[in-house]
């Protein structure tokens, strides 16, 4: 393996545009997955996740734009790359007259071969039968199969596209433990997913795509940060001065009862304000991951520099 | 009868989804049957002409090979019967194949894709989805029925005579159809149905071949009950132009309703999406060998080789067998050699004008597999099962390659067992199997160039212009077999003759064998070869369309 400058960076991406046609299916993308997260790459259906990950694995070639993927060019030096990643797409379709199991060893061989007995117990674990043809698999058990052949073999690099789609919640948890494993196996995953729970769970890092952007990208924490906690307190008096106070949002004061939204960053001069009016019982619920999307999705603004310091994010100025 | 409501949406459905394919069928079944007429009449345009014709058909219409093929003459003096005798035996087959396919591609082929249960949650009934694909395929025989007899009409053929003639067809056609409907239930596969429905529509000639033959052969009479096992065989028995026995039109008729009674039975036994017979389980790890691209082009496509070859060895080995009688023909028309010298544009014995003329015809078949096997890889890139091993360690070209090579080799493979079956065929007949096998093998094996370039230009297309690929390779197939057939006798001139691959080959077994045109054609078809390759490695991979 070579060890550069880039080497804690698994995926590396700036610029990249994709169109196709008069759409604009990439439009200036930039991405970095370091080596060794699980990275969740949020966004809803026709953001541009795919068409993205497919560039990465030199399916696509990009219109203009810079990716690196394990420090080497996705579409020049594709076999090469490909002996070190294993990709789960999101559409899994399989032979019809080839057998589960045929297409595990195949597709496990095609990128180098596959551990025997991770390949069983993985079958064991997923519940998978792998002597069904591949033309009577459910979604789901097709899933499964690309989920297997991509898990069992040794690879550095997982790309998974909305891989738990088509898997029940039971199936779903299976998959959570396996990623939870190839985290601490060292390996470094890119999770597409539309399922936020999902991406809370299991990822270091996210990134939010929209309209073939990155408008938000970082850790949960940082993230969170750039969101507001929902406070609902009961005072011993009515509050005075929390309507002038600066990031306090949706304010509703019934008495003694208070119920606002505070930016997170200014959470600590809220709550020093509300003590000062004696607190008698305080809820108060970080964001979700949910909030943080819907945010980006229901400004119906054009899209503001994406970044991580969050100045798109904060010039919101609510509902 | 609420089982089956919803059957005029689906008609309406297959009509709308299936405009282009249902009109290219007729047109082409159409075309078929009525060129048989215009053939006769071109070629024999006297009645002193046809009396000479009748001396000949009177001797080889009871050659026990030809009859193989053809089925028996009931009535050599007349047009229409000669007309009938050309037409019914291969029309019912060809009717047959398209009844089978129009069935399974709306039957189980829509369970297999899942489009069957979306149709199944609306008000749609348990027998709607077959029987709208009965009434369909009912629709497309009755539009061609009726464009055969206009066809043979206004030639001038009695209208009795053509009517039973297009009957006879349609009715033997449609009770394939029904074999079909049935398959369907059988299996969760719509390959597999089509494969049951198409091994039953082979082994029907087969038997009314063998009928036939036993009845013109000495001590044979005995096996001619065999006719009368196959649904092919009624059609023939119908005799138009012969004294129509119209009382056989009830034999499909009857069968098609008892395997439908049959189907419905099925139907309501088994869930959608399921087969009756139960599923075989595959493997549960892959043989070794499945380990490359090249590999895996031989296990999805394997089957499909070996029905070809199989295909070809029989046809070749009919063909071969009746070479040596084309000299009777001869004998008793000199005309004949005449019209093959046209047709193939050379000059030679009747026998090797005759097997050259038959290997152009088995070539263009073959071009056929060749472009499938090729296409392959257009329907693996868009079925989504492109991306997967070309996420792997899989270089573009070695992928496209392997597909490829498939194709190219196969074709050989076809080809060899072609002329390898009429070699021997032919060899054991005239007695001289040393001189004759390498003599006709080398006649097949010379089709390989032009083969190989019509695959070539489909890699082409499939690297350059991926949408267009699968109607412009069929186009491009269809405008040089166009060509190479009929252009000799439609006088299109030589600027047009030459751009079809299949005019340049030299007529063998016969003609000079010369070494440019093969080259030529090599050398065309490496460089479209290349192209085609170079295109794919540069180009996007196609979702799912």
């Amino acid at each position: 393996m070579t060890t550069t400058a880039a080497a804690d960076a698994a995926i590396s991406v700036s610029g990249l545009v994709k169109t196709f046609g008069r759409t604009r299916a990439l439009d200036g993308l930039d991405l970095t997955v370091r080596t060794g997260e699980v990275h969740g790459f949020l966004g809803p259906n026709g953001a541009g996740k795919t068409t993205t990950i497919r560039v990465l694995l030199g399916l696509l070639r990009a219109d203009s734009g810079r990716a690196e993927l394990l420090g080497g060019d996705p579409w020049r030096d594709a076999v090469a790359l490909h002996r070190r990643l294993a990709y789960v797409p999101g559409e899994v379709s399989l032979w019809p007259a080839l057998s589960g199991g045929e297409v595990i060893d195949l597709l496990g061989r095609l990128r180098g071969g596959l551990d025997p007995r991770r390949r069983a117990e993985l079958l064991e674990r997923f519940e998978l039968d792998p002597r069904k043809k591949g033309r009577t698999y459910s979604k789901g058990n097709r899933q499964k199969v690309a989920l297997v052949a991509a898990l069992a073999s040794d690879v550095e690099l997982l790309v998974l596209d909305e891989p738990t789609s088509g898997l029940d919640p039971l199936m779903e948890t299976v998959f959570q433990e396996c990623i939870s494993e190839e985290r601490r196996a060292g390996r470094t995953v890119l999770l597409s997913s539309h399922i936020l729970a999902e991406a809370e769970k299991l990822c270091d890092r996210v990134s939010i795509i929209r309209a073939g952007r990155i408008v938000e990208s970082g850790s949960l924490a940082d993230l969170r940060h750039l969101t507001r906690t929902s406070i609902q307190a009961d005072l011993l008096r009515p509050p005075e001065g929390l309507e002038g106070l600066e990031g306090v949002h949706d304010l509703e004061v019934q008495g003694t009862r208070v119920r606002c939204q505070v930016d997170t960053s200014r959470l600590d001069a809220t709550l020093r304000l509300l003590t000062d009016h004696g607190i008698r019982s305080l809820v108060s619920q970080p964001p979700t991951l949910e909030e943080l999307f819907l945010r980006h999705y229901e400004a119906r603004d054009a899209v503001a520099p994406a970044s991580a310091d969050g100045q798109a994010a904060r010039s919101d100025t609510g509902r | 009868m609420s089982g089956l409501a919803g059957t005029g949406a689906l008609v309406r459905l297959a009509l709308r989804t299936d405009r282009v394919r249902s009109v290219v069928w007729i047109l082409a079944l159409a075309a078929q049957a009525v060129s048989q007429a215009s053939g006769i009449f071109a070629q024999y345009p006297t009645q002193a002409d046809l009396e000479r014709l009748e001396r000949v058909v009177g001797t080889v219409g009871t050659n026990p090979a030809i009859v193989a093929l053809t089925g028996p003459v009931f009535e050599p003096g007349t047009y229409g019967g000669l007309t009938a005798w050309q037409v019914m035996t291969f029309q019912t087959a060809l009717i047959g194949l398209m009844s089978i396919l129009l069935v399974v591609r709306h039957t189980r082929a829509e369970e297999e894709a899942g489009r069957a249960d979306l149709l199944h949650a609306g008000a749609v009934g348990r027998y709607a989805l077959p029987a709208s694909a009965l009434v369909y395929v009912l629709l497309v025989n009755a539009v061609l029925a009726a464009l055969t007899v206009l066809g043979f009409v206004a030639y001038g053929l009695p209208l009795a005579g053509s009517v039973a003639t297009a009957l006879g067809c349609g009715l033997g056609g449609i009770a394939f159809g029904a074999v079909a409907v049935l398959a369907a239930q059988l299996t969760d596969h719509a390959r597999t149905a089509t494969g049951i429905a198409g091994a039953l529509l082979g082994l029907a000639f087969l038997l009314r071949a063998i009928g036939d033959s036993a009845a013109n052969a000495a001590g044979g009479a005995w096996l001619s009950w065999l006719t009368w096992a196959s649904p092919i065989g009624w059609a023939e028995q119908l005799r138009p132009y012969a004294g129509e026995r119209w009382w056989t039109l009830a034999l499909p008729l009857a069968l098609a309703l008892g395997l439908l009674v049959a189907a419905g039975a099925l139907i309501g036994r088994r869930d959608v999406g399921a087969g009756v017979l139960s599923q075989q389980p595959g493997e549960a790890a892959a043989p070794p060998w499945l380990r490359s691209p090249l590999a895996l082009a031989w296990r999805l496509q394997r089957g499909g080789l070996l029905g070809w070859t199989l295909a070809l060895a029989v046809t070749g080995a009919s063909f071969g067998g009746i070479a040596k009688d084309m000299e009777a023909f001869a004998r008793g028309d000199p005309k004949i050699s005449e019209t093959f010298a046209q047709f193939t544009g050379s000059t030679g014995s009747v026998v090797d004008l005759y097997l050259a003329a038959i290997f152009g015809w088995i070539g263009a078949v073959v071009a056929i597999y060749a472009v499938q096997a090729t296409l392959r890889l257009r329907s693996e890139e868009t079925g989504n099962r492109a991306e997967p091993v070309l996420a792997g360690a899989v270089s573009r070209i070695r992928w496209a390659g392997s597909h490829v090579l498939f194709a190219f080799a196969g074709s050989v493979a076809v080809l060899a067992a072609a002329g390898l079956a009429a070699g021997l065929a032919h060899g054991l007949r005239t007695g001289d199997l040393a001189t004759d096998l390498p003599r006709v093998l080398a006649a097949a094996l010379a089709q390989v160039p032009a083969v190989w370039l019509i695959a070539a230009v489909a890699l082409a297309l499939f690297g350059l212009a991926p949408r267009a690929t699968v109607p412009v390779a069929w186009g491009v197939l269809a405008v040089a077999v166009f060509i190479s057939t009929f252009g000799g006798l439609l006088n299109l001139g030589q600027a047009v003759l030459d751009l079809s691959p299949f005019t340049h080959l030299p007529k063998l077994p016969g003609a000079d064998a010369q070494a440019a045109p093969f080259a030529w054609l090599l050398a065309v078809g490496a460089v479209l070869t290349a192209t085609g390759l170079a295109g794919f490695r540069r180009r996007d991979l196609s979702p799912a369309s």
